[in-house]
C-alpha cells in the first residue's frame, strides 16, 4: 500500500532529520518490501496562510472577479489579489502564494496588472498546490483556526514522501498506517500513538438486526447506524488529500470516510444505505441460481461457496469483497448502516478470485484482519462522519458473532537462540515480543518458558517457531552469524549424474548445441510428425489451464521442441545447425491415471499413502534427442562439404551410448517420424531405446524444414538402466598385428552389422579389430549384391602369429560370414 | 679410405646424397667397418695399432658426416621447408563446434560448489503430486499460490497433479526417502503461468538446498549462503538477509547481494543511476529460512529432535546477473547465437 511519510509521522515520532529512504531502510529490516519512494508537492517559494479582509466583486464580460484585501502577516496591511474564485467569505484563512512563488507544474508567480489592477500574489486552489481537486470548485479555504503568515506548505503538508510498501502475505495487519506505524516504532524503539485506541460505545440494543448462519466465514459483524448526514457536505481537503496520495479516488464524504479508516487502521468498512435495507442483515453462503449487481456495475452467478451479506431481498453484498448495488450510498443518502465485520481468510481468498475481483478490502480479508478491530473502526467512522458531515449517532450497537482470538503460546526462553543462532538473553526475547505486541509472562511452572499470548491482530503468531522470527527480525537479521556446518562425508554425484553431465559435454563436444525447449505440444505438433493413431506418443497429458490452446498438452517426445528450435535457427539465417536437449517427457502407459489422494500434513504419510500418491504421476522418462541440417562437416577452402546424414544422426546417439559407456546396436526400422528406408532402431542390451536416421520427406515438409533434416531420440532412463561398472584394463600384446583384407560379395538387403558380426565370431580370439573400408556396387558385382570390403586386424597375446595361422582366422572369419549371411569371397 | 669417404661427403649436395655416401662410407659393408673387423685376426703386435689408426679413421669419418650434415639440414631449413611453407591463418571450421545452454551448466557448477561442501544432489519429477508442493510444504488448501493464476495443473483441475512451481517438492521427497543428517541441493525445471516476456519464462530453472541436522541455526544458513555467494560472484560479495515470508520456512528472510556494480553508490544519487539494482544498491537473490516444524512433521522428522535450513535460486536470474543477460527470451529461443559463447561450462 501507499503511505504518506506524514501520515506515519503522525503516530510515530521518527527523527526529524530521517528521510522516506531512512524509514524504508527500517521497515526493509523489519520485513517489509518497500517498492518505491515517491516524493511529492513541487510547491516552492513563499506560499502562506492568508486572511481574506475584504473584497468587492466586480462583473466582468464573462464572469465576475474579486477584488480582494488580503492579509498575508499579522500587523501588516492587506495586499490586493484578484480571484476569479467566488467560494469564500470575508474572514476566511486562504492560501496564498506571493510573488517568488512557484506552484504545481512549474507555475511562476509574479505581481502583475490584471482586470484593472495589479494583482499582488495569487489565492490558490487545491490544483495550483497540487494536491488533486477537493471538489470545492474554487480555493481552498483553510479551517479557521489556520495562522495568518505561516507557511502553508507546512500547514498543509504539500511537500511529503509517499512509501509504496508490500507486506508479506501473512502479515495483513501491514496493510495499514497502524501496522506499519507499529513496525516503525518497534524499528526505531519509541512509542506507538497507536490511532485504534479509542473507546468504542457498546449497547445491549443492536442498531441494526443481524445474523451470522456462517460463523466460520464471518465471526464477527459490528453495525453502527447514523442518521442526518449531510451529503453536500464536502471531504476535508487533508483528508481527499491523504487519499489521493494512497492511491484513492476521493467518491463522497461517507466513502472517504470508509476508505479512509480502513487506510488508518486496516479494517475494510462497507456503509449501506440505511433506508435500501430491508430487514435483517445475514450472513450465510450463497443459494443456489442466486444472483447479485455489485457495486462496478456487474450482475454475477452466485457460486454456493460464495460468503455473501443478505437481507430479505437476497445478497446485498460479497462478504469481505464487494458490496451490492442495491444497498449502494448515493449522493442523497443521510442516514447509513455501517459495516465492520471479520471474515475468514479463505473464503475471501476463493470468492475474489472466482469473481476476478480483487479489492482493497479482500486484499486484506485474505491476508487476515485484527479481529478485535471491527468496533474500533466503526466508531472512528462513525466520529469522522459526524465531526465532518454533521451526522447524528445512532444509539444502538450490533455486534454478533465471538472471534478467535490467538491462543497462549508455551516458548522455551533459548528457543529463539537454538534456532538463530544469536545468543539472545531472555530480556531481549521479551522485548522483542512485546514490541510486536505479545503479552509475556513467565511460566510459573517452568522458569525457562514464557507463556506468550500474541496480539489480536497477530492471527499468524500460531506457533513458538513463527515467534522465533519475530525475536529475529526485531532484533535484526544482520546479527545473526555466518557460520559453516559441517556435513558427513558425501560421495558426491551419483553415476547416473555423472553420466549424464558426459552425454551432454559429448554432444557439444561433437558439434551439437543444446537448446532446452518447452516441455508443451499439441495434436497439430503430433500430426506433423505423421503419428498414427495409435502411437502411444499421441496419449498425452493435458494441461487444465494451458498457456497457449495451440500446445495444451506436456510432451511425449523431445522431436517437437527440437524441430521447432531448428527451424528458428534457420529462419535467423543459420545453415548448418545440429541441436541437442536433455530432458523429462511426459508419458501414460495405460488408461486415465488415478487421482492423487489429498493427504493430512499432521503425520509422515504411510507407505501406501506414498505410493497412491506416486501411482498418480505420469511415467516421466528422460530422453535425449538431436537434429541437424546443412553440414556437419563444412565444404571450405580444403573442398567440399559432407552434409548431414542419416549416419551423422545415428553417430549422434553412439556419442550418447558411448558417453555412457554401453555398445549400441543398430537395426533397420520403419517407425514416425522416420524415412521408412533411413531409419534405424537403437537397442541397448537388446532394448530398443530409440531411434535415429534422416526425417520422412512430409515430416520435413509439414514442418518447413530444410531438407533431409535428420533426428535422432533416445530414452536415456535406458541407455543407462545397466551401467558398466569400471572398465577392466586391456591386455597389451606387443607382438606385431598380421593385417588381412577381404571382400565379401553379400545380397544388398544383408545388413552390414550382421556381416561384421558373423566375421567377428568366425574370427575367433586373435581378432584384435575389424573395419568396414569400401562399400561397392557396379562392374563385377552382381545385379542385387554388393561387395563389403573389411579389414582384419589379428595378433596373440603371447607369440608371432605365422602366416599361417593368420589366414587360418581370416579363412574361419569369412566361413562363418558365408554360413550366417551367404557372404562369398569376390573373386572366389 | 678415409680421405675417399671425407671426399663423399663434402661433395654430397643434400641429404639424400649424404645419406648415400653415409651407407658407403660407414655402412655395416663399407671398408672402414670391415677393416675394423679384420683388425681382430690380426698378431697381437700389430692389433693394437692398426685398431688405433682404424678407430681414428673412422671417428674422423663419423665427424665429418656429423658436421656436413648439419651443414646441409641447415640448407635445407633454410630453403626446402620455406618452399612447404603455408598460410596458417586459413580458416579451418570444416566441423562446426557445440555447446552446452548455460541453463544446464550453470545449476552443474552451483551444485558443485554444494558437493565440494559434503552435500548430495538430489532430483524429482517435474509433474508432481499436489501434496509434495504444496501441502507437505505447509500452503495451506487456500493459498493463493494455488490458484489457477499461478499454477499448471496437470489433467482436471482436481487431479491431485501439477506442474511443480518450486524445486521445493523434492525437498519434502528427499525428507521421506531418508534419514537425518540431510544435505542436499536440488536442481531442476520449475513451472509456473507466466507469459513469456524479457524478464519472465512460464519454464524456469531453480536450485535448492536443504540440511537437516541436530542444531542446525540459521547461522549455519547464512555461513552456507556467504560460501555459495562468494564461489558464484567471487570473493568479496556481501549478502544480506531480510525477513520475508514463506509457508515452508519460519523464520523466513530474503537473500540479496550487494550490488556488484555499484556498490551501493547510486542509491538516492539520481544522477548516476544504476541498472543492476534498480539504485537500490542491492540485488534480490533468493528465498530461505528455517524449515517450517510441521514440514518436518509432514516428512516424518522429529522436530523437536533436528531443525533444518533450506534456501533456493532461481537460475535465470543469477545467469542474468553472473553475465549480465537482458533479456530472458534470449534463453529460452535455443537460438545457437546464444549458447555458442558458454561452450562447455560456465
Amino acid at each position: 500500500m501507499r503511505v504518506p511519510l506524514s501520515w506515519l509521522r503522525e503516530h510515530v515520532d521518527v527523527p526529524a532529520e530521517h528521510t522516506a529512504r531512512d524509514v524504508a531502510e527500517r521497515l526493509v529490516r523489519a520485513g517489509l518490501e518497500v517498492e518505491g519512494i515517491e516524493p511529492v508537492g513541487d510547491v516552492s517559494g513563499p506560499v502562506v496562510v492568508g486572511q481574506v479582509v475584504s473584497f468587492v466583486d466586480e462583473p466582468q464580460k464573462k464572469k465576475t472577479i474579486r477584488w480582494c484585501q488580503v492579509r498575508v502577516a499579522e500587523g501588516e496591511e492587506p495586499r490586493g489579489i484578484v480571484c476569479g474564485a467566488l467560494n469564500f467569505a470575508p474572514g476566511d484563512k486562504v492560501v496564498v502564494s506571493l510573488p517568488g512563488a512557484v506552484l504545481h507544474g512549474g507555475f511562476e508567480i509574479a505581481a502583475r496588472k490584471t482586470y484593472g489592477h495589479v494583482s499582488d500574489g495569487m489565492i490558490c486552489s487545491s490544483t495550483e498546490l497540487g494536491i488533486g481537486e477537493d471538489g470545492s470548485g474554487g480555493i481552498v479555504v483553510l479551517p479557521p483556526d489556520a495562522p495568518v503568515g505561516a507557511d502553508a506548505a507546512d500547514y498543509l503538508q504539500l511537500r511529503d514522501e509517499v512509501l509504496d510498501i508490500t507486506p508479506t502475505p501473512d502479515r495483513g495487519y501491514a496493510l495499514s498506517v497502524r501496522g506499519i506505524a507499529r513496525e516503525l516504532a518497534a524499528a526505531y524503539s519509541v512509542p506507538l500513538r497507536d490511532p485504534a485506541d479509542i473507546e468504542p460505545a457498546t449497547s445491549d440494543d443492536p442498531v441494526w438486526p443481524v445474523r451470522i448462519e456462517d460463523s466460520t466465514g464471518c465471526d464477527r459483524f459490528v453495525a453502527r447506524g447514523i442518521v442526518g448526514l449531510d451529503p453536500a457536505r464536502p471531504t476535508p481537503a487533508w483528508m481527499s488529500r491523504r487519499l489521493a496520495l494512497a492511491g484513492m479516488r476521493s467518491v463522497s464524504l461517507a466513502v472517504d470516510v470508509t476508505n479512509y479508516v480502513m487506510l488508518e487502521l486496516g479494517q475494510p468498512l462497507h456503509a449501506y444505505d440505511m433506508r435500501k435495507l430491508q430487514g435483517a442483515i445475514v450472513v450465510r453462503r450463497a443459494l443456489p441460481d442466486e444472483r447479485i449487481e455489485t457495486l462496478d456495475g456487474t450482475k454475477r452467478e452466485l457460486d454456493q461457496d460464495d460468503l455473501v451479506i443478505s437481507d430479505e431481498s437476497g445478497a446485498i453484498g460479497v462478504a469481505g469483497v464487494m458490496g451490492g448495488a442495491s444497498t449502494e450510498i448515493s449522493g442523497a443518502t443521510t442516514d447509513i448502516v455501517l459495516e465492520a465485520a471479520h471474515f475468514e481468510a479463505a473464503v475471501v481468498s476463493r470468492g475474489s478470485r472466482r469473481h476476478g475481483l480483487l479489492s482493497e478490502a479482500s486484499r486484506r480479508f485474505e491476508r487476515g484482519v485484527d479481529p478485535a478491530l471491527p468496533p474500533v473502526a466503526a466508531q472512528r467512522a462513525v466520529d469522522l462522519l459526524v465531526q465532518l458531515g454533521g451526522a447524528t449517532v445512532e444509539d444502538g450497537v450490533t455486534d454478533a458473532g465471538s472471534p478467535v482470538l490467538p491462543a497462549t503460546l508455551r516458548v522455551p526462553v533459548d528457543l529463539p537462540a537454538r534456532v538463530v543462532g544469536v545468543d539472545y538473553t531472555r530480556d531481549e526475547v521479551v522485548r522483542a515480543l512485546e514490541g510486536v505486541g505479545c503479552r509475556v509472562e513467565p511460566d510459573p511452572a517452568a522458569p525457562d518458558q514464557l507463556l506468550v499470548t500474541p496480539p489480536s491482530w497477530r492471527g499468524d503468531l500460531a506457533a513458538p517457531f513463527d515467534l522465533v522470527e519475530e525475536v529475529a527480525r526485531l532484533d535484526g537479521y544482520d546479527r545473526i552469524p555466518s557460520v559453516l556446518p559441517l556435513p558427513p562425508a558425501s560421495a558426491g554425484l551419483t553415476e547416473h549424474q555423472r553420466a549424464r553431465r558426459r552425454v551432454g559435454r559429448a554432444l557439444a563436444a561433437a558439434g551439437f548445441v543444446e537448446a532446452p525447449s518447452y516441455p508443451f505440444l499439441g495434436d497439430a505438433d503430433l500430426d506433423a510428425l505423421g503419428l498414427s493413431a495409435d502411437d502411444p506418443r499421441r496419449r498425452t497429458l493435458r494441461l487444465a489451464n494451458p498457456l497457449s490452446a495451440e500446445q495444451p498438452a506436456l510432451r511425449t517426445t523431445l522431436l517437437p521442441g527440437l524441430l521447432a528450435a531448428l527451424r528458428r535457427n534457420v529462419a535467423r539465417g543459420a545453415v548448418d545447425v545440429a541441436l541437442f536437449e536433455t530432458g523429462l517427457v511426459f508419458r501414460v502407459d495405460d488408461g486415465p491415471l488415478p487421482q492423487a489422494p489429498r493427504l493430512g500434513v499432521d503425520r509422515r504419510p504411510t507407505e501406501e499413502e506414498l505410493a497412491a500418491l506416486e501411482a498418480a504421476l505420469p511415467r516421466q522418462p528422460r530422453r535425449v534427442g538431436a537434429v541437424l541440417a546443412g553440414h556437419l562437416r563444412r565444404p571450405g577452402w580444403w573442398g567440399p562439404g559432407e552434409p548431414a546424414l542419416w549416419a551423422d544422426a545415428i553417430d549422434a546417439a553412439r556419442t550418447v551410448t558411448g558417453a555412457v559407456g554401453v555398445a549400441l546396436d543398430v537395426r533397420a526400422d520403419d517407425h514416425a517420424p522416420w524415412h521408412p528406408g533411413r531409419c534405424a532402431a537403437l537397442l541397448v542390451g537388446g532394448t530398443v531405446v530409440g531411434h535415429a536416421g534422416e526425417l520422412h520427406p512430409r515430416v520435413v515438409e509439414a514442418l518447413g524444414l530444410p531438407e533431409r533434416t535428420c533426428a535422432m531420440e533416445l530414452d536415456l532412463d535406458l541407455v543407462m538402466a545397466d551401467l558398466p561398472g569400471p572398465v577392466p584394463a586391456p591386455r597389451l600384446s606387443t607382438y606385431p598385428v598380421a593385417t588381412q583384407d577381404v571382400a565379401l560379395v553379400v545380397d544388398t538387403g544383408v545388413p552390414a552389422a550382421d556381416v561384421e558380426a558373423a566375421l567377428r565370431a568366425g574370427a575367433g580370439g586373435l581378432l584384435e579389430q575389424v573395419r568396414l573400408f569400401d562399400v561397392y556396387k557396379g562392374a563385377g558385382i552382381p545385379e542385387g549384391k554388393r561387395s563389403l570390403a573389411y579389414r582384419l586386424w589379428v595378433r596373440a597375446e603371447d607369440r608371432t602369429l605365422t602366416a599361417e595361422e593368420a589366414s587360418a582366422a581370416r579363412d574361419a572369419a569369412v566361413a562363418e560370414a558365408g554360413r550366417r549371411t551367404g557372404a562369398v569371397l569376390r573373386g572366389a | 679410405m678415409r680421405d675417399e669417404a671425407l671426399a663423399a661427403f663434402t661433395s654430397a649436395g643434400d641429404l639424400d646424397a649424404l645419406h648415400a655416401a653415409k651407407v658407403a662410407h660407414l655402412g655395416d659393408r663399407s671398408p672402414l667397418r670391415l677393416a675394423r673387423a679384420e683388425v681382430g685376426a690380426l698378431p697381437p703386435q700389430a692389433r693394437a695399432d692398426a685398431g688405433k689408426r682404424v678407430g681414428g679413421a673412422l671417428r674422423a669419418v663419423e665427424e665429418a658426416h656429423a658436421s656436413r650434415r648439419q651443414v646441409l639440414e641447415a640448407e635445407r631449413d633454410a630453403r626446402v621447408l620455406v618452399e612447404e611453407a603455408v598460410d596458417v591463418t586459413l580458416p579451418w571450421d570444416r566441423r562446426p563446434v557445440g555447446a552446452r545452454h548455460p541453463l544446464t551448466t550453470l545449476p552443474e557448477r552451483i551444485v558443485d560448489v554444494f558437493v565440494a561442501m559434503g552435500w548430495d544432489v538430489a532430483e524429482g519429477p517435474e509433474a508432481e503430486a499436489e501434496w509434495f508442493n504444496f501441502d507437505a510444504l505447509n500452503f495451506k488448501p487456500d493459498h493463493p499460490a494455488r490458484a489457477m493464476q499461478d499454477t499448471f495443473f496437470v489433467g482436471a483441475p482436481d487431479s491431485g497433479v501439477v506442474l511443480r512451481t518450486h524445486t521445493s517438492p523434492v525437498q519434502a521427497r528427499t525428507m521421506l526417502e531418508r534419514k537425518p543428517p540431510i544435505y542436499v541441493v536440488c536442481p531442476g525445471r520449475t513451472f509456473r503461468t507466466d507469459e513469456l516476456d524479457a524478464t519472465h519464462t512460464p519454464v524456469f530453472n531453480q536450485v535448492e538446498g536443504l540440511a537437516v541436522d541436530k542444531g542446525l541455526t540459521m547461522g549455519h544458513l547464512r555461513g552456507t549462503l556467504d560460501a555459495f555467494a562468494e564461489a558464484m560472484f567471487g570473493k568479496g560479495v556481501i549478502t544480506r538477509l531480510r525477513p520475508h515470508f514463506f509457508p515452508f520456512t519460519e523464520p523466513s528472510a530474503e537473500v540479496d547481494l550487494r550490488c556488484w556494480v555499484c556498490h551501493g553508490a547510486s542509491v538516492g544519487d539520481p544522477a548516476n543511476p544504476c541498472r543492476t539494482c534498480k539504485s537500490e544498491g542491492w540485488v534480490e537473490w533468493g528465498g530461505c529460512g528455517m524449515v517450517n516444524p510441521r514440514v518436518l512433521v509432514a516428512c516424518g522428522i522429529d522436530p523437536d529432535a533436528y531443525t533444518g535450513f533450506a534456501f533456493g535460486m532461481g537460475i535465470e536470474r543469477t545467469l542474468m546477473s553472473r553475465h549480465n543477460g537482458q533479456d530472458m527470451r534470449d534463453m529460452v529461443e535455443g537460438d545457437v547465437r546464444f549458447t555458442l559463447p558458454f561452450g562447455l561450462e560456465v
